[in-house]
């Protein structure tokens, strides 16, 4: 047998081991949710039992109760309004400034590029302390009003980022040519340039309604009352009953909350990583 | 130094496709300048990948200095490539470039010096040794990619295009340089372009390639005056060899060999010419136009005159072709095939 | 617009004579109307800027602000105090902790990070069948809500019921009954935060790798291939270094969602136990807001701001290195 080929095939195998390891550390807690979500609780507080099957034939109850008992779906819409009203409010703000810091040459248009970049770097966890006073003083304390308040001030940077980019790669002669024919530079952009970048604006309105369901810290700072909740905190901070934790519903929650943002995140993750990499690596 | 040879060698990438190399067997002569020619996609630079060691053979065998090297890797066979993009590692100096491969073959470290310089001065870099690649212009950065690959002093030097990223001012240049370094150094060189007038000028022989096949395998005067088949006759020389359907042949004649009647003063078979457009290009003229009377009444052919005469669009005048210049074609296999005496009435 | 960001660009030659290298051209022609209109240009990124001035630039002077007084959550009253916030934390040993605990997690979690980031681009870098699925379940932990991908490791590592108890009980590692208290023992709940930390992260970072090993050229691999260079001269000569600004970018991204974390600590272990889990942010969460001391929460969340100082540093200078390049 010779060198290269026997190279080769203990190589492949590495790889595939270790593709083996890290894919089930990485996604083994989302099995593991799934199993949980749906074994009988006979079966789920049994130490004796296998903990990887269903000893038990697999139940629906958890799901139940958490549709019914719960404020689940109460959450679920909160998001879904938040997140709806915090993309409009995004994508009013970002997308002229993007455009406008794209076209904008010189030096000023750098540093304010980069001034708003860096401000992604201040985080919640800085802020979210004195923003809990001016949400009181507003009024809008235990609301979600405070989130939709609140909340572009963390997707607007990125999306400018993202937008920014975009629109540089939009050639400046198709707006002259628009020009030429009679518009005005503002109705070249809107009647050209926005139409063109639909899916910059699709990536943007996805990256933002992920952010709003992933955020934590100004949720649980601004919003005390369980039903104003949204689903990322009211999953782990009202599903527990006193101490005692309802781990298959609370299963249940996370897994169905997880699933439909993982895909739509993934779609267009590309599109992500290049908005965090052009960010410090110019390209 | 050592010869390259291949026996049968065969590339497919997709199972039932036709192979981007089939069947190829070639032995290079010590020390020559052996030049790889075709059209994108004939295979050319799969089959030089495969002598470097970057592409495995489907089947055939390959040989480095008598030795079968199929199953050892590039680093083994001692051979030195200089790719299109010259792929310099960005990071390191010219210096460090040159000696990475030094340092890959656990050459003691106080050797460096002495060898990376050398290789420097045979290209004339010594100057650039501190800078970074992207400091460099394109003729420097062949130099520096040359000299990486002279150091290790390799028994086979292998070229993919090197001269493609350059511009055409460059290009000149940039291929004497070349021509000179090889005739310094006298590895075994194998060249590969899709520029048939770099073929020329630099090949000791050319093997010329067209969809995984080798047409012909000669040296540049063979391969120009004596065309083994259609696609060689139109690939070499610009423009490109006249060729005539007739009967089961295929008749042609390169532009050069088309003239009046008058110059020509051997053997020659006479044509009614009719000019259809000129193009005067300072040292001659190109005509085109068209064939009247006769068996190739209509066809289209061009002609490359030098000065002397002036010529007319729309007129007819009696050009001819020396008799010995007449190439004839198969009409089927389009190779080579007998001269024939034919009536031209 | 693609994921090559990265552009090693000294290795592809454009052909120009000019030493001192190819540049690109950008057309000097200011495009119809971009000097004609600045009134437009700055209603149409005002608003966005106006944004940000408030709600981030202001609460960043308040919070500054909050650190000298005296604010407390449910009191209207605010006092100048001087620096008696700074100097009751600074004595606290749970802040000493917190500090220390910060530190220590971000650190560890990144070297973890890169090395496990770097394994996973190579493995994943050559197509294979299935590829897609596997990055589908690799990315699951970042794409998925932080509260939500917590609460799962929460069941997983629970005192009793800890599935990895029950294999390392199975495998007859651990007796039962002895179980290890996963996020009840001080040493145990640390490396649990750090493991979940790794957990998010690594997907993050692992496609950010990859992006920068798909923009190096594959004829740079190949001329090292042919130089002579095997597998690890490869990598640690020539690839992770022309990866450099790819790797600050993952490795300063990685920082910041580690240091300024407080999302994991509160649902893992809530600090716990004995605040030996602490860190800077979920120390100043449960002061400023479950201990309603928002002045004391403020000065500790502003322990933070020399981080990020150092990082928004580094990020600028990363910048600006690959644009002048």
């Amino acid at each position: 047998m010779n060198k290269v080929l026997i190279r080769r095939f203990g190589r492949g195998v590495t790889k595939t081991l270790f593709l083996l390891f890290f894919v089930v550390l990485l996604a083994f807690p989302f099995y593991w949710m799934f199993i949980a979500a749906f074994k009988q609780n006979i079966d789920l507080y049994n130490v004796e039992n296998n903990p990887f099957i269903f000893n038990l034939k697999p139940t629906l109850d958890h799901i139940k109760l958490l549709f019914t008992e719960t404020r689940y779906v109460r959450w679920l819409g909160n998001t879904a309004l938040v997140g709806a009203l915090v993309v409009l409010i995004t994508l009013l703000l970002s997308i002229p400034a993007a455009y406008a810091l794209a076209r904008l040459t010189g030096r000023w248009g750098e540093r304010i590029g980069i001034g708003i970049f860096l401000t992604y770097l201040v985080p919640p966890t800085l802020l979210f302390i004195p923003l809990s006073r001016v949400i009181a003083i507003l009024g809008l304390q235990d609301t979600i009003w405070s989130l939709v308040l609140v909340y572009p001030s963390v997707t607007i940077p990125f999306s400018i980022w993202l937008l920014m980019g975009f629109f540089k790669s939009i050639p400046r002669e198709l707006e002259d040519a628009a020009m030429v024919d009679g518009l005005t530079r503002f109705g070249a952009f809107v009647k050209l340039v926005v139409p063109i970048s639909l899916s910059g604006i699709l990536t943007v309105v996805i990256f933002t309604f992920t952010l709003v369901t992933q955020e934590f810290v100004y949720a649980l700072t601004f919003i005390s009352p369980e039903s104003n909740q949204m689903v990322g905190v009211g999953i782990p901070i009202f599903l527990v009953r006193g101490d005692v934790y309802f781990w298959g519903s609370l299963m249940a929650a996370c897994l169905i909350a997880s699933l439909p943002i993982a895909f739509l995140y993934n779609l267009f993750l590309d599109r992500f990583i290049a908005g965090f990499t052009v960010g410090a690596v110019k390209g | 130094m050592a010869v390259v040879q291949t026996r049968n060698l065969t590339k497919i990438f997709k199972e039932g496709e036709l192979g981007a190399v089939n069947n190829v067997d070639l032995e290079t002569r010590e020390g020559e300048f052996l030049v790889f020619l075709g059209p994108s996609g004939s295979g050319k630079t799969t089959l030089l990948r495969m002598i470097a060691g970057l592409e495995t053979p489907t089947s055939g065998e390959i040989l480095i200095g008598g030795k079968v090297v199929n199953n050892m890797t590039p680093r083994e066979r001692r051979i030195a490539m200089v790719f299109q993009s010259y792929a310099l590692y960005p990071h390191l100096t010219v210096y460090n470039n040159i000696a990475f491969p030094l340092k890959a073959q656990n050459v003691p470290k106080n050797v460096h010096k002495e060898k990376v310089e050398w290789a420097a001065s045979l290209l004339g870099i010594q100057g650039l040794l501190k800078r970074k690649p992207r400091e460099l212009s394109g003729g420097e950065r062949q130099r520096v990619a040359l000299a990486r690959a002279i150091v290790r002093e390799p028994s086979v030097f292998l070229l993919d295009e090197p001269l493609s990223n350059l511009d055409a001012k460059l290009r000149l240049s940039a291929r004497e340089e070349l021509e000179r370094f090889h005739r310094r150094v006298g590895t075994t060189t194998i060249y590969v372009t899709h520029d048939q007038v770099e073929a020329m000028a630099m090949g000791d022989r050319i093997m010329v390639l067209n969809k995984g096949v080798v047409r012909q395998f000669a040296t540049p005067k063979e391969v120009y005056d004596d065309p083994a088949d259609t696609f060689v006759a139109t690939f070499l020389g610009s423009p490109p060899m006249n060729l005539v359907e007739n009967d089961d042949l295929i008749v042609g004649f390169r532009p050069e060999h088309f003239r009046l009647a008058e110059d020509v003063k051997e053997a020659k078979v006479p044509f009614k010419f009719k000019v259809e457009n000129v193009e005067y290009l300072g040292a001659e003229f190109i005509l085109s136009g068209l064939i009247m009377g006769g068996r190739l009444d209509g066809k289209k052919v061009v002609a490359r005159l030098l000065l002397g005469h002036t010529y007319e669009v729309g007129a007819t005048y009696d050009f001819a072709v020396p008799e010995r210049q007449l190439k004839f074609f198969d009409r089927t296999t389009e190779k080579k095939t007998q001269a024939r005496a034919l009536a031209w009435a | 617009m693609g994921l090559n960001t990265v552009s090693p660009d000294a290795a592809l030659s454009s052909g120009l004579e000019k030493p001192g290298g190819p540049r690109p051209k950008r057309a000097k022609v200011k495009s119809m109307g971009a000097a004609q209109s600045p009134m437009l240009g700055a209603a149409m990124f005002g608003p966005a800027i106006l944004y940000i001035a408030l709600l981030i630039g202001a609460p960043f002077v308040l919070a500054v602000f909050y650190a000298f007084s005296d604010a407390r959550i449910g009191s209207n009253e605010l006092h100048y105090v001087g620096m008696e916030n700074f100097r009751s934390i600074l004595q606290s040993p749970s802040f000493h902790q917190a500090v220390k605990n910060s530190i220590v997690f971000t650190v560890l979690a990144q070297i973890i990070v890169i090395v496990c980031s770097n394994i996973l681009a190579i493995a994943l870098e050559k197509k294979f069948r299935g590829r897609g699925l596997v990055r589908f379940l690799i990315l699951l932990p970042w794409v998925a809500p932080v509260s939500l991908g917590t609460i799962g490791w929460k069941w997983i590592l629970d005192s009793i019921y800890s599935v990895i108890t029950w294999v390392l009980i199975w495998a007859h590692l651990v007796k039962p009954y002895d179980a290890p208290m996963w996020l009840g023992q001080p040493k145990l709940a640390m490396a649990s935060v750090i493991l979940v930390h790794c957990w998010r992260l690594i997907p993050f970072s692992t496609v950010i790798l990859l992006a920068g090993r798909t923009a190096i050229p594959k004829e740079i691999p190949e001329a090292a291939s042919i130089d002579g260079a095997g597998f690890w001269r490869t990598l640690f000569q020539i690839t992770l270094p022309m990866m450099r600004p790819i790797l600050s970018v993952a490795l300063l991204f990685g920082t910041i969602f580690t240091f300024t974390d407080m999302t994991v600590v509160y649902i893992l272990t809530a600090g716990g136990p004995f605040d030996s889990t602490q860190t800077l942010p979920s120390l100043a969460f449960a002061t400023g807001i479950q201990g309603s001391d928002l002045a004391a929460g403020a000065a500790i969340s502003l322990f933070l701001v020399p981080v990020l100082v150092v990082i928004a540093y580094l990020m600028l200078r990363l910048a600006s290195r690959t644009e002048g390049a």
